[in-house]
């Protein structure tokens, strides 16, 4: 098999075995995203050269019997993850330029385990989008095609790039960032693995902030057990963060094929939207069948508040992105745009730093917060978004799990989807409300539609219950036995 | 006596709140680990986290909070066991987040009341509305470069207390009187070190004026007002100006004014429609912050002795009256310094060196208490002589100005320059036998009803013995004879 088509899980096993070497691995991918980023536009920075040297290290303690979890895996970063020394964009032309002098505590736990970065992976600008076309350094394409056509798709947003290199081949396995359903959303349209953890249980500390009181990364790879593995790195208290939550980061793996026996799994009513394929509706189904088979009871729930969820998102999201991205004004980094007056300066920094989508936001937060209308939406939003909570931790009384479709439709067309905001946005429908919850959730590919294109059902566990999360996934995954391949991959196109 | 200003159609009264800024001792910011020290070279004290670059996030300092909690237990006020962290969006140069985080809806210490005295002895009481913690801005320098502006970082993030008072001030006086007995509280506290002049403590002065009896009237915001004369002359201009606008039927608007000392007026710096909407939100970096009782409690145990209850204290223990009490508190080292000299001393007679000869010997020499050329034992060793009889309270004055002079004790110098007091009676009635003998008129006159020359005979006598003599005995002998 293709180094590019591995699992960490078995890349470790051969590495520690020297059936290859990281400097092999690592060298596959740099050449693998030679040959494809061209037309897939999944990393913004590459870095293959670093990537090289640090295979070399790598090398050198497998050679010792050093290896640490992640030794010499091959990673695709985000552009939102602050990495030192190495550009980190946001995908914004307002830090095309920016180089930090530190390094994002996620990244820095990879790095601590041995993982080898190849690159920054492409996002929507700032993490806002769904489809991963408002990146100031163009659209990612998804590798998967559909049927007898070849019309270039999203990937999904805003992790775009890292769901488009996982599938493609252009790295084992990326970090992603999940707001209202970043990671989980693009994981489902690429045909991948993404898990959103708990709010709390990856530290934001250098990962440029989105909605502060949402963002959480996690990991994105093509197995359930590959995002556990990635997980286990990931996750951790850091006091750099607050928001961070100190609790025990339990050994993921062990969940990985856990029996099911007796496990209750809630099916939500109110995700039968209008607006859900028939396809996604019939995968869905299919997932009940299966998790039932593997011993589990399904339970109908309700959580009433569901539909204000992507309405409170819209408001709560935008109005601490307005705030966050008050930093970007020109003064102590990234781009300037110079003007008579202070104001002038920053207008026209702002306007030449910013996209559509992202002053659109900047916009409609700025609006929500504004004196007169705090009440009435803002206010309103932080109380819609307790009753969405209550409504989990209530139907987590009565289940263990929820299962439902991450997205309403598999991926679509470039530009089939861009000229209305609303309608982009209501490709987050099924994954806003955990956010706003704060509750751990993930996709799983459990199998192609009518097109040919990859679908994904969301689990939604309890906080800072990702195993049961990874068990149940793994079951899913196995069930599904998904071994589709994307139409443009490093195996096939060299 | 209550302060009201003459206008044309009546008499007005004044009602002031001030919202003071002040500065919290700490090593570090309340944000991050900065050196939140004063001065240094510009931006020297910043973090990531001050420059607001991307992805940092900040995390509370605990000793800010222990401050915080201090000062309003001084304050007398209620902490709120539960507070939050508000974000005040704003864009300036000076302010790298784009946002100030400040307490808006939930402060740490709710209301609390500050105790001031006038001077004609009135006390009255000032009520506290609230204290909050917030970051300072940086410094933005405009006269450095003829065509930019220079930014300096160092203060960006500095932890701030801003104590806002009820509208409880009616004089300038009471507002010099609560800015001083605040800053009082805070230097025995240890919170703030009240300097004015650094910016670490600076006012923010509303006025209003109305006619007696009426309701608040529309009151302006004077800023950032930095010193305690200032704040005084600031609320009579502005309450006079007011005062005007009113009786030429016009409407004082609602705004934000400056006060320009140079030129005694205030002027104005934005009207109420320019006013910055500042969007606040619950800041979603920082959980709120929760406190335990026990941890305010322990705090509570720390606190030194306050100057109100110092100053009951001086007058019970040390059977002082309460003006002096009030002067010998003024300052921590002051109270420290007087309390080390009355120990197992007159502390009567203490306090009248203290606040007399010392002071005024202080004042002339530009020392304070602090590096006083008089240690608090040295002068405690020349009450003891004057105590023991040693020297007598005329000699005590050139001792203590020797001393000065020299830094001897008074023992040395008493025994150098031969001052001890005489008690032989021999000596002193062979005095008093020659003054008398040299005014036989006066003696005449004294014997024939004339009392009061009975002190022209003392001062003969003590003239005489070089004012070494011990005055009651001096007196004994001459009534005896005469």
């Amino acid at each position: 098999m293709s180094l590019t088509e591995l699992t960490i899980a078995d890349a470790a096993a051969g590495l520690r075995a020297r059936k290859f070497s990281a400097a092999e691995l690592v060298g596959a991918h740099n050449a693998a995203i030679a040959a494809l980023n061209p037309r897939l536009n999944a990393y913004i920075t590459t870095t293959s050269d670093a990537a090289l040297q640090a295979a070399a290290v790598a090398d050198e303690a497998l050679g010792k019997g050093e290896a640490k979890p992640l030794t010499g895996i091959p990673l695709g970063i985000k552009d939102l993850f602050c990495t030192k020394g190495v550009r980190t964009t946001a995908a914004s032309n307002i830090l095309k330029n920016f180089v930090p002098p530190y390094e994002s505590t996620v990244t820095a736990n990879l790095l601590r385990d041995g993982a080898v970065f190849v690159g920054k992976t492409n996002l929507d600008e700032f993490a806002m989008g769904s489809a991963n076309i408002t990146s100031a350094f163009g659209p990612v394409e998804n590798p998967w095609k559909r049927r007898g056509d070849d019309a270039a798709l999203v990937p999904g947003g805003s992790s775009g790039g890292s769901a488009a290199a996982v599938a493609a081949g252009l790295a084992m396995g990326a970090t992603g960032t999940d707001t209202g359903g970043s990671i989980r959303q693009p994981a489902a349209y690429c045909g991948i693995v993404g898990l959103k953890p708990t709010y709390g249980r990856c530290s934001r500390f250098g990962t440029i902030a989105y909605a502060s009181s949402l963002d959480q990364a996690g990991p994105m790879a093509r197995t359930v057990r590959d995002c556990a593995i990635l997980l286990q790195s990931m996750a951790g208290f850091d006091a750099r963060d607050s928001t961070s939550v100190n609790c025990d980061v339990p050994d993921y793996s062990v969940a990985i094929g856990r029996s099911l026996k007796g496990l209750k799994v809630g099916i939500p009513a109110e995700y039968r939207a209008e607006g859900l394929s028939a396809e996604i509706e019939a995968a869905w189904q299919q997932g009940i069948n299966w998790l039932k088979d593997a011993g589990c009871e399904i339970v109908d729930v309700s959580l009433p508040h569901t539909k204000y969820g992507l309405a409170t998102y819209y408001i709560v999201a935008p109005a601490e992105c307005s705030s966050n991205l008050a930093r970007y004004d020109g003064l102590r980094f990234g781009e300037r745009v110079p003007g008579d007056t202070l104001d002038a300066m920053y207008e026209a920094t702002r306007r030449a730093g910013f996209g559509p989508e992202v002053r659109r936001r900047i916009m409609m937060g700025t609006y929500v917060l504004s004196a007169g209308y705090y009440d009435a939406y803002y206010l309103k939003a932080q109380k819609v978004r307790s009753l969405i909570r209550r409504d989990f931790t209530e139907s987590f009384q009565q289940v263990d799990v929820l299962l439902t479709p991450t997205a309403p439709t598999p991926a679509f067309a470039q530009g089939e989807q861009s000229d209305d905001p609303v309608q982009m946005y209501l490709n987050d429908i099924f994954t806003v409300p955990a956010s706003m919850a704060g509750m751990p959730a993930m996709s799983v590919p459990v199998g192609l539609g009518t097109t040919g294109l990859p679908l994904g059902l969301q689990l939604i566990g309890r906080p800072f219950d990702e195993e049961t999360l990874l068990a149940a996934g793994s079951a899913l995954e196995a069930a599904a036995g998904f071994t589709h391949r994307p139409a443009l991959r490093a195996e096939v196109v060299k | 006596m209550s302060y009201t200003l003459e206008g044309r159609t009546g008499t007005w009264e004044i009602v002031v709140g001030l919202e003071v800024h002040a500065q919290v001792i700490s090593h570090s910011k309340l944000f991050s680990g900065a050196s939140a020290s004063y001065g240094g070279e510009p931006n020297t004290h910043v973090s990531l986290v001050d420059a607001g670059f991307p992805g940092m996030l900040p995390v509370l300092n605990q000793e800010c909070v222990a401050q915080a909690i201090r000062t309003g237990l001084g304050l007398r006020a209620r902490i709120n066991l539960e507070s939050r962290f508000d974000r005040k969006n704003y864009f300036y140069a000076d302010l790298p987040t784009g946002y100030q985080i400040s307490q808006f809806t939930h402060p740490i210490v709710g209301e609390g009341t500050v105790e001031i005295e006038l001077a004609d002895g009135t006390v009255r009481h000032i009520g506290i509305t609230r204290l909050h913690m917030e970051q300072d801005a940086g410094k933005s320098m405009h006269d450095q470069d003829p065509a930019r502006s220079f930014i300096d970082l160092n203060r960006a993030g500095v932890a701030l207390m801003e104590i806002v008072s009820e509208p409880d001030i009616r004089s300038p006086e009471e507002a010099g009187a609560y800015l001083r007995k605040l800053r009082q509280i805070l230097r025995y506290l240890g919170t703030c070190d009240g300097n004015m002049e650094e910016g670490s403590m600076r006012a923010d002065v509303n006025v209003s004026v109305r006619k007696a009896g009426e309701p608040f009237r529309t009151r302006c915001e004077i800023k950032n007002v930095n010193s305690i004369r200032y704040v005084m002359h600031a609320i009579e201009v502005e309450a006079t100006r007011q005062i005007e606008v009113w009786e030429e039927g016009g409407e004082v608007d609602q705004e934000t004014r400056l006060f320009d000392p140079a030129r005694n007026e205030t002027r104005s710096l934005r009207s109420k429609e320019d006013a910055h909407d500042y969007r606040y939100f619950p800041d979603p970096d920082l959980l709120p912050l929760v406190v335990e009782q026990a941890w305010v409690d322990e705090l509570e145990r720390g606190l030194p002795e306050l100057p109100d209850d110092k100053r009951d204290r001086f007058v019970r223990q040390y059977g002082i009256p309460r003006y002096d009490a009030s002067v010998l508190v003024a300052e921590q080292a002051i109270a420290d310094y007087y309390e080390e000299v009355a120990k197992g001393r007159d502390a009567r007679l203490a306090a009248n060196w203290v606040t007399g000869d010392l002071f005024g010997a202080l004042n002339r020499t530009g020392r304070t208490i602090t590096d006083s050329p008089i240690s608090a034992q040295a002068l405690g060793g020349m009450l003891d002589l004057v105590s023991d009889k040693t020297i007598n309270g005329k000699i005590a004055k050139e001792v203590f100005e020797d001393m000065l002079e020299t830094g001897d004790s008074a023992a040395a110098i008493v025994e150098r320059k031969g001052l001890k007091q005489v008690t032989d009676t021999g000596a002193i009635d062979a005095a008093v036998a020659d003054v008398l003998a040299r005014n036989a008129d006066k003696v005449e006159e004294y014997r024939g009803g004339k009392d009061r020359l009975f002190g022209f005979f003392v001062g003969q006598v003590m003239k005489a013995m070089a004012g070494k003599a011990n005055p009651a005995m001096v007196n004994e002998a001459l009534k005896k004879v005469l």
